[in-house]
C-alpha cells in the first residue's frame, strides 16, 4: 500500500506520477502548495492535502490558478519553498502574474508544475505548455517516469534557488496518471526561517526597470545551460555513430526504447533522452548530433523540441546537415497523444524497415468482429444527475418561449450538454467563465436588431473561479441574460474538491462559506433558486426570468451531485416500471423515457419491448415517474 | 513459479467506468512490485465516472521498465469486467496468443438503451472472443458478487479468476497477504471471500 509520508529511504513504492511529484516536493522540504483542480493535475494537491497536518504544510485549493500561483509565490518571497500545480488551461489563467514574476524573481524555491493533456482526454484542448518556458525565459524540466517525476521535482527546488526564479516542471497525462516503481529518498526535518526581508529592493519591475530585468533573465539562461550540460536527467544509450538518432523527452522515452526493442534496431538506432528541455544543453546535444545524419524527434504534443533542435543545428559551425524526421516532415502526427506505435512507424520510415503488427488474417477478422458487434460507449450524465433535469427544464422553457433562445456553456460535467445527454442545449464551450462573458456580450446586441433571448450555465466552482467578473460586467453594461448556476455542491468533474461555497478547505478543516445568493443579491439583480428535479417549477422560473428586462438575472439550480449523495445516503425511492401500464413501442411518446430523457437507470428490455429500471444503476431520484406520459413508472419511498 | 514467463507480460484490465478496474490494477501492480518485478500501469481517467470504457494497461517485467501504453496487438492477457469491452480490446491489442478471462454480465451502453445500437447475444460475443484468442474463460462474476450482497465486488471476483488461472506470476496466498495489508474488518473479509470465490470459479473450468 502506498504511503506518501513514510520516511524509509531506498524502499520502493508503486506511485502515480502525480503522487511522485508530491513526494518529491516533500523530500525537498516544501511548505506551501496551492492549485485549482484540473485533470490531469489534481492528485498532486490532493496527495499533499492529505498529509498537510502530519508534515506541517499549508495546502489550499485556490479560487483560480492565478491566485494559486500568487499564494505559492508569497511563500517563496517569505522564505518558504512552494509549489503550484495546474493543467494546461489553468496555466493560461496564471500567465499574467507569471510574466511579471519571472522579471522580479523569487527567493526560496518555487516550482510550477503544469500537467498537459495530449488528445484532450479530460480537457477541451491539447495545448503544449512548454512554449511558456521559452516565452518567459524560465527553466523547463520534463520527467519521463514516476521516478524522475519525484527526483526532478526535488531538484527543481534547488534549481529555482540557484537562479532565483520559477522552475517549470511539465508532465503529461501518461506521466501524471501512470503508476510505476519509485525508490524513495529521505524526508528532511525542515527548520524554517519565515521572514520577509525589508532590506532588499522591491520585487517590482516598474520605473523602466523591465529591460534591465529582462537582460538578467537572459543571463540566467546562460547559467541554466551550464547547469544542464552535466544534468543526470539527460543521457544517451546506443551505438557510436548511429544510423538514426532518436532525440526524445518526457513520455516519449519509454515509447522510444520499446520501439527500438520491438524492431531489434539497437545496433543502428541511438536514443538521446533529454529531461532538461529549455534551454537546451547545447554541447551535450551537439556531441551526439555530430555522430549521425538522421534525427527522429519524439515528443508530445507540438514540435517544440524539434524546433529548438533545428535552431541549435543552424548555429553549429561544423557544416554538417541532417535529415530531420518528426512533426514538420509529417513522419510523426502533429496532433494527438504519442504512443509506441507512432514511434515504431517513425523508425520504420526513417530506416526503410519492415514491421508487421500481426498477421493480416487475424487483423481483418478482429476489425470485422469489433465493427459488427461492439456498440459505441460514450460519456453521459450519471443516473440521477441534477444536470439532466436542469437541461430538460431549459429545453422545455426555450421551446415554450419560442424565440430561439441561445444557451452558452462553460467548463464542467455540464459541458456534455452540447451532446444528447443534455439534449443538445449548450451552443458554446470555451474557457472557465467564458459562458457568462459571451452571454454578457450577446445580451448587448439588441441595438443591432438581435432578438433571441440569451442564457448561460456555469457550475458553482466555475462561478467563483471566473464567472463573477463576467456577471458584474453584465450588470454594469445592462446586458440582458440569465445565468443559470448549476450548484451541485463541489468541483464535481475533477473529484469533488471544495471551493469557497463549501464549509471545508483542502486540508479538511472548517472554512467559512461564501453564500452565492447573497453575492448575487449584492449586485442588485434578480436571483431565484430552484430544485432542478422539480422540472415544472424550474421551467416556470426560467419563463419568468426570460422576461426580466434590461439586466442579467440569476437562477440557482441547486441539488447535490448524485454521486456525492449516494456515498452518504441510500436512494430516496425504489423505482420500477409497471409493465401493464407501459405500452412499449406503441407509446405515442416515441419511447420518451429511454430515447429522449436518457437516464442510464432506464433501460429497454429487448424481449418484452418495454422500459425497465436497471436497479444496479438507478439512483432512486424518482424524477422519471413524473416524465412518463403513460404513468407507467412507479416509486415507493425507501423510508 | 516458472521462470519461463513472457517478458514483458502485458495485461489489460477493461470494463466500464465505475466497475473498479483501476483499484484492482493498482492492487495487482503493488503485489507484483513486492515480488520484485518492474511494474507500470497506464490508465485513462476523465470519463471514468460517466459510463465510458475504461482500460488499464499493466506491464510486468523482470528485466526493465516499460511505458504505460501497450503497443498495438501486444496484449498477452485481457481481463474483462464486461463482455463487449473484452472484445473491444481484442480488436486493438489482441493477437492469436492472447488469453481472455471475461465477466459475462453486460452493461448496456446508452446507444443500446435508445435503440441506436444493438447489444449482441452472449453466445455471439463468446464465439468472437474464442476466435480471437488462444484460450478464453467466461464467468458470471457479477452474479457471484451479488450473491455476496455487493455487486461492486465483481472486480475482486475477477482478480481471483486472474490469479487462479495461473496466467500471471503471482500466487493466491501472496495476493491474499496483500489484501490483508490494504483492507480492514468487514471490507477485508468480503474482499477475501470474493477473491476466493473467483479463484475457485476459474479452477473449476481448468
Amino acid at each position: 500500500m502506498s504511503n506518501i509520508v513514510i520516511n524509509a529511504p531506498n524502499t520502493v513504492q508503486l506511485l502515480m506520477g502525480n503522487e511522485a511529484i508530491a513526494r518529491g516536493a516533500l523530500e525537498a522540504g516544501m511548505g506551501v502548495a496551492a492549485a485549482y483542480p484540473g485533470n490531469p493535475s489534481s492528485e498532486i494537491i490532493e496527495t499533499l492535502a492529505k498529509v498537510a497536518k502530519e508534515r506541517n504544510l499549508y495546502v489550499e485549493w485556490s479560487i483560480n490558478e492565478k491566485v494559486a500561483l500568487e499564494v505559492a509565490a508569497a511563500a517563496s518571497l517569505t522564505n518558504v519553498r512552494a509549489l503550484c500545480a495546474t493543467k494546461q488551461n489553468g496555466l493560461n489563467v496564471a500567465l499574467d502574474f507569471l510574466s511579471n514574476l519571472n522579471l522580479t524573481g523569487v527567493k526560496k524555491g518555487l516550482v510550477l508544475v503544469v500537467c498537459d493533456d495530449p488528445s484532450g482526454i479530460s480537457s477541451t484542448n491539447e495545448q503544449d505548455s512548454r512554449y511558456v518556458a521559452k516565452i518567459m525565459d524560465l527553466p523547463l524540466l520534463e520527467p519521463a517516469t514516476s521516478q524522475e517525476a519525484k527526483d526532478m521535482t526535488q531538484w527543481a527546488f534547488e534549481l529555482s534557488e540557484k537562479i532565483a526564479n520559477v522552475c517549470i516542471l511539465r508532465s503529461v497525462t501518461r506521466i501524471s496518471h501512470a503508476r510505476e516503481k519509485v525508490v524513495l529518498g529521505e524526508l528532511p526535518n525542515v527548520e524554517r526561517h519565515v521572514h520577509f526581508d525589508l532590506s532588499r529592493k522591491p520585487y517590482a519591475s516598474i520605473g523602466g526597470k523591465a529591460p534591465e530585468l529582462h537582460r538578467t533573465l537572459h543571463q540566467n539562461i546562460t547559467r541554466m545551460i551550464e547547469i544542464y550540460e552535466s544534468s543526470p536527467f539527460n543521457w544517451y544509450t546506443g551505438p557510436e555513430n548511429p544510423k538514426l538518432l532518436i532525440i526524445t523527452c518526457g513520455s516519449g522515452w519509454l515509447y522510444s526504447l520499446e520501439a527500438v526493442r520491438i524492431l531489434s534496431a539497437d545496433h543502428t538506432v541511438g536514443i538521446l533522452k533529454l529531461g532538461t528541455t529549455w534551454p537546451l544543453p547545447k554541447k551535450m546535444i551537439e556531441k551526439y548530433m555530430l555522430q549521425t545524419r538522421k534525427i527522429l524527434v519524439i515528443e508530445e504534443v507540438d514540435a517544440f523540441l524539434e524546433g529548438n533542435l533545428k535552431e541549435l543545428a543552424a548555429d553549429m559551425k561544423q557544416g554538417r546537415t541532417w535529415t530531420f524526421y518528426g512533426k514538420a516532415s509529417g513522419h510523426i502526427p502533429s496532433f494527438g497523444e504519442m504512443n509506441p506505435d507512432i514511434v515504431i512507424n517513425g523508425v520504420v520510415h526513417a530506416l526503410d524497415l519492415k514491421y508487421v503488427v500481426r498477421d493480416s488474417e487475424y487483423h481483418e477478422k478482429s476489425q470485422e468482429l469489433v465493427k459488427q458487434y461492439v456498440p459505441p460507449r460514450g460519456s453521459q450524465f450519471c443516473a440521477g444527475c441534477p444536470h439532466r433535469t436542469t437541461f430538460w427544464a431549459i429545453k422545455n422553457a426555450l421551446i415554450m418561449d419560442g424565440r430561439e433562445g441561445v444557451l452558452t456553456g462553460d467548463i464542467g460535467c455540464y459541458a456534455m450538454a452540447t451532446m444528447s445527454t443534455g439534449f443538445f442545449q449548450i451552443r458554446t464551450v470555451h474557457a472557465m467563465g467564458s459562458g457568462a462573458g459571451i452571454a454578457s456580450g450577446m445580451g448587448k446586441l439588441n441595438q443591432f436588431g438581435f432578438d433571441q433571448p440569451v442564457l448561460t450555465v456555469c457550475g458553482d466552482s466555475t462561478f467563483f473561479h471566473a464567472a463573477i467578473p463576467a456577471l458584474i460586467n453584465g450588470v454594469h453594461s445592462k446586458s440582458q441574460f440569465i445565468l443559470i448556476l448549476l450548484d451541485n455542491g463541489g468541483t464535481a468533474m475533477t473529484g469533488f474538491q471544495p471551493h469557497p461555497g463549501i464549509n471545508l478547505n483542502a486540508m479538511g478543516e472548517p472554512a467559512p462559506i461564501l453564500d452565492i445568493e447573497s453575492l448575487c443579491h449584492a449586485l442588485g439583480i434578480k436571483v431565484m433558486v430552484t430544485d432542478p428535479n422539480d422540472i415544472n417549477g424550474t421551467t416556470e422560473k426560467l419563463l419568468e426570468l426570460l422576461h426580466n428586462e434590461g439586466n442579467p438575472s440569476v437562477l440557482i439550480s441547486r441539488r447535490e451531485c448524485a454521486l456525492i449523495s449516494a456515498r452518504r445516503e441510500k436512494p430516496l425511492y425504489k423505482v420500477w416500471v409497471n409493465h401493464d401500464q407501459c405500452i412499449g413501442e406503441s407509446c405515442g411518446c416515441d419511447r420518451f423515457c429511454t430515447r429522449v430523457f436518457r437516464c442510464p437507470g432506464l433501460i429497454w428490455d429487448q424481449n418484452t419491448k418495454k422500459a425497465m429500471i436497471d436497479e444496479a444503476v438507478c439512483s432512486g431520484c424518482g424524477v422519471c415517474v413524473e416524465i412518463c406520459p403513460h404513468h407507467a413508472i412507479l416509486k415507493e419511498s425507501n423510508g | 513459479m516458472s521462470d519461463e514467463w513472457k517478458d514483458p507480460l502485458n495485461l489489460i484490465i477493461t470494463g466500464v467506468g465505475g466497475q473498479g478496474n483501476i483499484l484492482i490494477s493498482k492492487l495487482i501492480g503493488e503485489a507484483m512490485l513486492e515480488e520484485g518485478y518492474w511494474v507500470t500501469i497506464g490508465e485513462t481517467y476523465g470519463a471514468t465516472q460517466r459510463g465510458g470504457s475504461v482500460a488499464s494497461h499493466v506491464r510486468i517485467s523482470k528485466i526493465t521498465q516499460h511505458g504505460p501504453i501497450i503497443p498495438e496487438a501486444q496484449a498477452d492477457i485481457i481481463l474483462g469486467l464486461e463482455p463487449v469491452e473484452s472484445l473491444r480490446m481484442l480488436g486493438m491489442y489482441g493477437n492469436s496468443k492472447t488469453s481472455v478471462i471475461t465477466n459475462v454480465r453486460p452493461v448496456h451502453p446508452m446507444a443500446v438503451a435508445i435503440g441506436e445500437a444493438e447489444y449482441p447475444p452472449l453466445e455471439i460475443i463468446k464465439q468472437a472472443i474464442r476466435e480471437l484468442s488462444q484460450e478464453a474463460w467466461y464467468l458470471d462474476a457479477s452474479e457471484i458478487a451479488i450473491g455476496l450482497g455487493a455487486p461492486l465486488l465483481t472486480n475482486m471476483v475477477m482478480t481471483g479468476a486472474l490469479i487462479g488461472s495461473g496466467l500471471i506470476p503471482l500466487g493466491e496466498e501472496n495476493f491474499k497477504h496483500h489484501l490483508n495489508m490494504n483492507f480492514k474488518n468487514d471490507k477485508l473479509s468480503l474482499n477475501l471471500k470474493a477473491f476466493t470465490l473467483g479463484v475457485s470459479a476459474i479452477r473449476k473450468q481448468k
